[in-house]
């Protein structure tokens, strides 16, 4: 592919202890990134649970770009570019439903959900049938799950999801492990919660162990909430660099030293016997006990999807100052006593009027107005530099509040936008 | 609430239920004052009364903001942009009175119109069911954003003769698509 970009000078851009403004602002770059980024590595766009019937489809997206996860009569998943092969026009209009085919609405064209031509009426005009097999809707050319969450990419070769997701696939196995039958599903349906900022803004703040204790202080202080104390100053949990732009904030030392079941999730056993006594029976007693002190996991997967325990972002860079967040309530298979809680606190939390997440957003915004400000240049991502450390495991930690996270984002970023 | 009450309910909006003979009053309670509570609702609401609004409602209060209004509309199971019970609804004031929620700090500036009230009858509670539209513009740094909507209000004569709000449901228009922060009192 010709290289329409002459490239930014990442170097003088991205140091070790700041990154340049223009980096969430810059309309040339926010292309490279669409090109290096978003439409050549694996990104998050679907579960397995969303389409659970053969011929169930969703429409779902990969950047800016529309594209219709389907699984097809087999039990395929495939992910395909919602644009008909004749015109470009939509083929898909409804945002998720049953069909073993879409009809283009603007001539006719049939496509099967494997994204095969069935047809076009009045086929003399072409000659006949015979271009039928060169035309097809676009694919995704690469889908491959883990745990039941959809990934594809354009990149025809390249890095495998297992390469792609490293350590980070840990992170999915323990959110699993707290679902008793080993499997969550995402039917609670998306919110769809858009802001005027750069993508970045988000996946930063997504492991930012700083910002809980100011940006969320009103909700912290009116509902008794202990989430704040987590990234506090003398919290013992630990801001991770898992590699390859994974980040998460992990807090089980502090679940371990408080040593509540279900403390991690504000409630207690006691409240949800029903899940508990799945949990014990999938696990054992101690087992279960400790997946439940444990908690579940705070992680960014790189470039898209944030698990916030309980609650799944999916970031959407629709533009280099707009982004869309789609949030859904993570369910596990077969615990609607657990299920109804965490669907109530997700709605509580996030979402346009969620008493999070509208505030994390006025935040996003702000700082994309900030950034306009020519002078300093920098944004600063120094906090903790002198405290990291490896783990038991070799990777790099630092304290609950330090910006290890994002050094790690934009290190992984940087490899990404000068990889040829 | 179940799906299919809340189809009926929208359909109740949509006029797809027949005509029937204008309400004037249902139990104690007359379209006029119906209509001067729910002007009054939007008017505290536009002004960042918190305490006054909350005020508005009962002891067994619903607020109820549903998403994706055509596939999921059982809040039990499904997203919602809002589903506040009473406690909720406390916590919601007095997170906005801490001066803190960022999102409303400075206030949005707000002004909305309510039109085409209805009393169309009275709930299985025993309340009178309101209905409406409404068309409000909120004004932030960003710009300003248009909010528009269906609304149905039940409302109650409480034994000290007051009349309050056991139920606010708000039917977005473009509630199954992107929307903007949504922090101030809808």
């Amino acid at each position: 592919m010709p290289q329409t970009l002459t490239n930014p000078p990442l170097e003088k851009l991205i140091l070790a202890d700041r990154v340049h403004g223009s980096l969430y602002t810059d309309p040339d770059i926010y292309a490279l990134e669409l090109e290096k980024i978003w439409y050549r590595g694996w990104v998050f766009v679907g579960h397995e649970s969303e389409v659970a019937k053969p011929n169930d489809y969703v429409v779902k997206s990969i950047g800016p770009q529309p594209i219709i996860m389907t699984r097809d009569k087999q039990g395929e998943v495939h992910l395909l570019l919602n644009r008909c092969a004749h015109r470009g026009n939509l083929v898909c209009d409804a945002p998720r439903g049953n069909s073993s085919a879409f009809r283009c609405p603007y001539h006719g064209w049939t496509f099967a959900n494997t994204g095969k031509l069935l047809g076009y009426p009045f086929n003399s005009g072409y000659g006949g049938t015979e271009r039928k097999k060169e035309l097809s809707l676009g694919r995704v050319p690469r889908v491959d799950s883990y745990r039941g969450f959809v990934f594809g990419s354009f990149a025809e070769d390249g890095p495998t999801l297992a390469e792609h997701l490293g350590a980070a696939a840990e992170a999915l196995d323990r959110l699993c492990s707290l679902s008793p039958p080993g499997e969550i599903e995402l039917t609670a349906g998306w919110l769809q919660h858009k802001c005027k900022a750069n993508w970045k803004m988000l996946v930063e703040n997504e492991t930012d162990g700083y910002h809980p204790q100011f940006v969320h202080a009103s909700i912290f202080s009116v509902a008794k909430s202990g989430i704040g104390d987590l990234y506090g100053d003398g919290s013992t949990a630990v801001a991770r660099d898992l590699g390859d732009g994974h980040t998460e904030n992990d807090l089980r030392p502090e679940f371990r030293r408080i040593g509540a079941p279900m403390g991690w999730f504000g409630t207690s056993t006691d409240k949800i016997p029903e899940y508990v006594a799945q949990l014990e029976a999938a696990h054992g007693a101690d087992k279960a006990t400790e997946l439940m002190i444990d908690g579940s996991p705070h992680v960014m997967l790189w470039p898209n999807l944030f698990i916030a325990e309980i609650q799944l972002f999916v970031i959407q860079p629709t533009a280099v100052d707009q982004t869309i967040q789609h949030v859904t309530a993570v369910q596990f298979k077969g615990s609607p006593d657990l299920n109804q809680r965490m669907l109530r606190q997700t709605i509580g939390s996030v979402g346009p009027a969620g008493f999070l997440l509208a505030d994390d957003s006025e935040m996003y915004e702000r700082n994309q107005r900030g950034v306009q400000a020519l002078n300093p240049e920098w944004v600063l991502i120094a906090r903790g530099m002198h405290r990291e450390r490896a783990d038991e495991n070799g990777f790099m930690i630092a304290d609950a509040t330090d910006e290890i996270t994002m050094r790690g984002i934009w290190r992984h970023y940087r490899k990404l936008m000068e990889a040829e | 609430m179940p799906n299919a009450e809340a189809r009926e309910e929208a359909a109740v909006i949509d006029g797809s239920i027949g005509l029937a003979a204008p309400l004037l009053e249902v139990g104690s309670i007359s379209l006029t004052e119906a209509e001067q509570f729910v002007y009054a609702e939007a008017r505290l609401a536009d002004q960042h009364r918190y305490d006054e609004w909350e005020a508005l409602w009962t002891d067994d209060a619903l607020y109820w903001v549903p998403a994706n209004a055509e596939f999921e509309t059982d809040p039990d199971t499904a997203m919602s942009i809002l589903y506040d019970n009473r406690s909720r609804i406390s916590t919601r004031i007095k997170q906005l009175k801490t001066g803190k929620r960022h999102a409303q700090n400075p206030p949005s500036g707000l002004r909305r119109s309510i039109s085409n009230i209805e009393l169309l009858g009275t709930l299985e509670s025993g309340d009178a069911h309101v209905v409406g539209n409404f068309i409000c513009f909120e004004s932030r740094q960003r710009g300003l954003t248009q909010w528009a909507g269906g609304v149905e209000w039940a409302l109650r004569r409480e034994p000290d003769s007051s009349l309050r709000m056991s139920r606010k449901t708000v039917r977005l228009v473009d509630n199954d698509r992107p929307l903007y922060s949504l922090s101030f009192l809808v």
